[in-house]
């Protein structure tokens, strides 16, 4: 099962480690990055596998979400259906 | 996995209001029908708590884990006036037991205290219809609905007298309370029996024994897709876009609702792709027409727009999901639309205008505050002119008016959350008296010769 983390923010040195340092803390694998700096806003969005068990993953996700919260940053850990089911024929 | 594909999706949620608007249980009740009203009720009580225990835990898990917000959990329910017919007794207590159900499993709405009379009234059907400003204002959560018309049978102008009466008595009952109890009862023509939204839902008896319907919203979505789109493109671009982004939100709902019906264990009925407004800025099916275009909705060129959009909604929608269903389109109910607040509240907006709208559009004249004097004739006869609307047209049209007691034209009722509030609107006052009073019926409508 994989899921897409989006992180937008306000540019600053760090945000990438940050993101990254909290997936490794939880032992989630990153499989691919791609971020962007637009007009001073920073823009990253991470594929990730996790977790199977659903309770560790809902888990992490507030976790995540609430971090990223604390560093002025928004984050949204959505499964990736979703992005196949709106965007794919 | 295209990155601006996903940073789209992130922004219609967290900007556009986009949510999946409700996940709605349908229910059949016809094997709790009994003879002995309270062991119906018991019954009912007991199929319902089984049945939906676990709707609003399995939605907020799919919301969190997906990352979509499900705004509602609703249960729909076969029309209580077959039980009604059955059991015999007072249909409130069929309402109590559904009001109690409901809050017991969780959910916001429960819709079905209802009866289908588009051709003619039993006993039972007249004794639910009766029972129903008691039956709303002593229930919070428990919506009815009376199906008056329809193109195969004509207008029950019988039904249609008694239920400007039925409105009017909804209103009275619940004058201390922001007249609340007119706002659970929709008056239709053409009801659908798949249909997920409230207030005008029920579990049509040809249904399966239960089914998962999904209602999506999202007018914020199409809103900002037509403003990127810019002023210089031609309408059929416009269409275009509307289109595509109905699609993709439909998609949304689909999956959603697939996943829902397979984590409870029920087959999965339909997705309705409404765009559902609310009284949140950003959310409003009013500010899509005047982003096409138009100064002001309600003025002339509202009744076009509109049409092409509720068009547009359901062809990218009939793409996405292969059983697309309910009633499908733009909703547009004055007081759940802060555009159309504003727009019915400057004076522009009217219940003619409105009225026309209802012809191109998927449903009718929906949550319209009118003067609390209004007769009760006065309002059988918009009904009327509502049914036949839809009668003619071959559409589901209905009437959700809230007479408000004690209030005047331009002051504002208040019904709060979803419902929204709104300004009395101005109702002409002359008399349709006799009309109405005449009963009987207005024959179905011939079917070829159409001009």
């Amino acid at each position: 099962m994989r899921a897409v983390i989006s992180v937008i923010g306000k540019d600053r040195p760090g945000i990438l480690a940050f993101a990254a340092n909290e997936c490794a803390r939880r032992g989630i694998n990153i499989e691919d990055v791609t971020q962007k700096v637009l007009e001073d806003i920073f823009t990253m969005i991470m594929i990730v596998t996790i977790p199977e068990d659903k309770h560790e993953y809902h888990v992490f996700q507030r976790e995540l979400e609430k971090a990223g919260e604390a560093q002025g940053l928004k984050i949204h850990v959505m499964h990736e259906d979703i992005f196949n089911a709106m965007h794919r024929i | 996995m295209r990155s601006d594909y996903i940073l789209e999706t992130v922004r219609m949620i967290d900007e556009e209001c986009l949510d999946i608007r409700t996940i709605t249980m349908g229910i059949s009740l016809l094997d709790c029908a009994d003879a002995d009203i309270d062991r119906s009720c018991e019954k009912i009580y007991k199929k319902i708590t089984e049945k939906a225990k676990n709707l609003v835990k399995t939605a907020h898990d799919i919301s969190r884990e997906y990352g979509i917000p499900i705004i509602n959990q609703r249960i729909s329910v076969t029309p209580i006036s077959l039980l009604v017919s059955v059991s015999g007794g007072d249909p409130v207590k069929y309402a109590k037991t559904l009001d109690q159900a409901a809050k017991d499993v969780g959910v916001n709405f429960i819709g079905g205290f209802s009866a289908l009379v588009q051709k003619g009234m039993t006993p039972g059907d007249r004794a639910l219809i009766e029972s129903i400003p008691e039956a709303l204002a002593c229930t919070d959560i428990v919506c009815s609905s009376v199906n008056v018309g329809s193109t195969k049978a004509g207008i029950n102008m019988d039904a249609v007298a008694l239920m400007g009466k039925i409105v009017k008595q909804c209103s009275e009952l619940t004058k201390d309370n922001g007249c609340f109890g007119a706002s659970k009862l929709v008056v239709f023509c053409n009801a659908v029996e798949d249909n997920p939204f409230m207030a005008g839902a029920f579990h049509g008896i040809t249904e399966a024994d239960t089914v998962i319907h999904v209602g999506v919203s999202g007018p914020g979505v199409v809103r900002q897709a037509v403003r990127e789109a810019g002023a210089d493109k031609p309408m059929n671009e416009i269409a275009e876009v509307i289109k595509k982004t109905a699609f993709k939100v439909t998609r949304m709902g689909q999956l959603v609702g697939s996943l829902a019906a397979e984590r409870l264990h029920v087959p999965f009925g339909i997705v309705d792709l409404s765009l559902a407004p609310t009284p949140a800025v950003g959310d409003s099916v009013a500010r899509i027409l005047e982003e096409i275009g138009l100064e002001t909705c309600g003025g002339p060129g509202t009744t076009a727009c509109l049409a092409m959009l509720n068009d547009a909604v359901k062809k990218g929608g009939v793409m996405a999901s292969s059983s697309v269903g309910g009633l499908s389109g733009a909703f547009i109910p004055v007081s759940e639309d802060e555009g159309m607040i504003a727009a019915a509240a400057s004076g522009v907006l009217t219940i003619e205008k409105l009225e026309a709208m209802t012809a191109v559009c998927s449903v009718g004249l929906d949550m319209i505050i009118i003067p609390g004097d209004t007769s009760e004739e006065t309002i059988a006869a918009i009904i009327a002119d509502e049914a036949a609307i839809g009668m003619i047209n071959n559409k589901t049209t209905a009437c959700r008016l809230i007479p408000a007691i004690g209030k005047e034209i331009g002051e504002t009722l208040n019904f709060g959350g979803l419902l929204g509030y709104g300004p009395v609107m101005p109702v002409k006052n002359v008399k349709p008296d006799v009309m109405v009073h005449r009963g009987g019926r207005i024959p179905s409508p011939i079917h070829s010769l159409k001009n």
